[in-house]
């Protein structure tokens, strides 16, 4: 039991852990809209996108997290504007947006003197570093996306699976998908300071992915992907402290391996199964 | 058979409606009025714009101009009251909902924003389930659906909305027999529930046979009234123009099955499976 408790006893570390636990719940129950609405582009470069406003918000000494909301819903509009009326498709506007806002991000931080370390923490992940007000922070963001979800539940379900339905119950489609982008913002922020704008996707989109691999319906294909991403996060740290890798890269290579395992014994359509049966 | 509420009939009355999209106007000045609990086939030509009619039914297109009235109200008023099933569902098919989820989303129409499904409306949705003969299915998931089970789902949905007004494009095209029959049986039931119904086909063998009426499109309306009154020679021709093939024995073959539709390939279609 010792080794469970020892990394317990640095208060940077019992932080750390804390904020990883509340960022693998929530990224994991976002990502299942990202998974069944195939938004891992989108989730993805909505991430790098908010480069420029943590850049920005580090130079200014301001709040980070602040910093990056404000860009990514900056970014999520963006996206809207150029892509509306068809001028330009939507996946164009995305990789335009999203290469340029990183571009502008690195430029920043490649200004300030010591760039490496500053831009390993925010590609990367810097969960050690976590503060207690950064913890308030993120769980205070975290209830809120986690409120709007549950009482937009119905809605939001009819919207991802039939556009069609939506239109004939006269739901306000275009504001829940915005809305839903912006939770999605929302969460890609808070998900900054654990794995980093590099791996955040891969919080968002993997534990949801073997969760679907696992169930058959959306309220239990969030819960099993809570309990993924919450593992990860918790396997990873520890992984992290023992085998002195980088927090960010163990809790995503640890969901990367659940993953897997999922793919490959699933009682529905696991590879192995299927292989063993015939 | 559960004893659902009594409906108020629909009185459906188009009046002077242009519709169109991206610029192109699909239906000019179509007026046409359906009485109450009427079963209404809607026959045209692929591109007559039939589903495109449906579409402006339940508001999914804008009218150019002209009104909808439904029980005497513009349309808008009464949109929940309208249950539509697509020709090809636009939903995506690997989404994680068992069959009865996907039937209980037509109840969310009479439910309040955070309400949960009640006791009444989990009973309806297995009556529907029952009605089409998929009760069995319930908490398979969508994804093990077989094209024919796919549309019996969304039936069943419609079905549960409770509707005086059932819209569904294409009823007959591209189903097995067990489907075509089922829904053959449930216009039987529709019927005595007094809902009015518009169904558009290609099969004018069913649309003589199974209807009070039927309503000849073909970007305005051609003809409108019994099936002995519409489906004339000369209306026919007017409709399909050289997809007709006269007979010596006076007989009329008209040659016009069902490629995807022009007016239906808009939108943002995911391709159903």
């Amino acid at each position: 039991m010792n080794w469970l408790l020892e990394p317990l006893q640095y208060a940077f570390m019992l932080r750390g852990l804390l904020a990883a636990l509340l960022v693998g719940i929530l990224c994991a129950i976002m990502g299942t809209y990202v998974v069944i609405r195939g938004m891992a582009f989108l989730g993805d470069a909505m991430a790098h996108a908010i480069l420029p406003g943590v850049a920005i918000a580090y130079l200014l000494q301001g709040n980070l997290l602040l910093g990056a909301l404000f860009a990514a819903v900056l970014i999520a509009l963006g996206i809207g504007i150029f892509s509306k009326g068809g001028m330009v498709k939507e996946d164009t506007a995305i990789g335009i947006l999203f290469a340029a806002a990183l571009a502008l991000g690195v430029a920043i931080i490649s200004s300030i003197q010591t760039y490496a370390v500053d831009l390993s923490h925010i590609l990367f992940g810097h969960i050690l570093g976590v503060s207690t007000s950064d913890l308030w922070l993120t769980a205070g963001l975290g209830i809120c996306v986690l409120l709007v979800v549950a009482f937009n539940f119905k809605q939001f379900m009819v919207i991802s699976f039939d556009p069609v339905l939506a239109a004939t119950l006269r739901l306000p489609a275009e504001f829940l998908r915005n809305l839903l982008l912006l939770l999605l913002a929302v969460t890609v922020v808070v998900s900054l300071q654990t794995v980093g704008v590099s791996l955040a996707v891969a919080m968002l989109v993997t534990p949801a992915a073997a969760a679907y691999l696992l169930t058959r319906r959306l309220f239990p294909m969030m819960v099993v992907s809570a309990v993924i991403g919450a593992s990860s996060s918790l396997i990873g740290l520890y992984l992290s402290y023992y085998l002195n890798i980088v927090s960010g890269s163990a809790i995503v290579l640890t969901a990367t391996g659940i993953f897997l395992v999922v793919f490959l014994f699933n009682p529905r359509q696991g590879i192995l199964r299927r292989k063993i049966r015939s | 058979m559960e004893k659902t509420s009594p409906q108020i009939s629909a009185r459906l009355e188009i009046e002077n409606i242009s519709v169109g999209y991206n610029g192109t106007t699909v239906l000019q000045d179509v007026s046409f009025h359906i009485a109450h609990g009427a079963r209404v086939a809607v026959v045209g030509p692929n591109g007559a714009g039939k589903s495109t009619l449906f579409k402006a039914l339940v508001g999914l297109l804008p009218l150019r101009s002209g009104q909808i009235f439904i029980h005497e109200m513009a349309l808008g008023h009464h949109l929940d009251c309208v249950a539509y099933v697509p020709q090809r569902s636009e939903v995506d098919w690997q989404f994680p909902v068992t069959v009865a989820d996907v039937v209980m989303m037509g109840r969310f129409g009479k439910m309040n924003w955070l309400q949960a499904p009640s006791r009444v409306d989990r009973q309806v949705v297995l009556t529907s389930l029952q009605q089409m003969g998929i009760a069995d299915l319930a908490d398979r998931s969508i994804r093990d659906m077989s094209g024919g089970q796919q549309q019996r789902v969304f039936l069943a949905r419609a079905l549960a909305q409770q509707p005086h007004i059932f819209l569904m494009d294409e009823a007959f095209t591209g189903v097995d027999t067990t489907t075509q029959e089922a829904t053959l049986q449930l216009l039987d039931h529709l019927r005595e529930q007094n809902v009015t119904v518009l169904i558009s086909t290609h099969d004018l063998t069913l649309a003589a046979t199974r209807f009070d009426a039927i309503l000849l499109l073909n970007r305005r309306v051609l003809a409108f009234g019994t099936p002995q009154e519409v489906l004339t020679p000369g209306n026919l021709r007017q409709a399909f123009g050289t997809h007709v093939l006269d007979m010596e024995t006076g007989a009329l073959l008209v040659d016009d099955c069902c490629p995807p539709d022009k007016d239906q390939d808009h939108g943002s279609s995911k391709d159903a499976e």
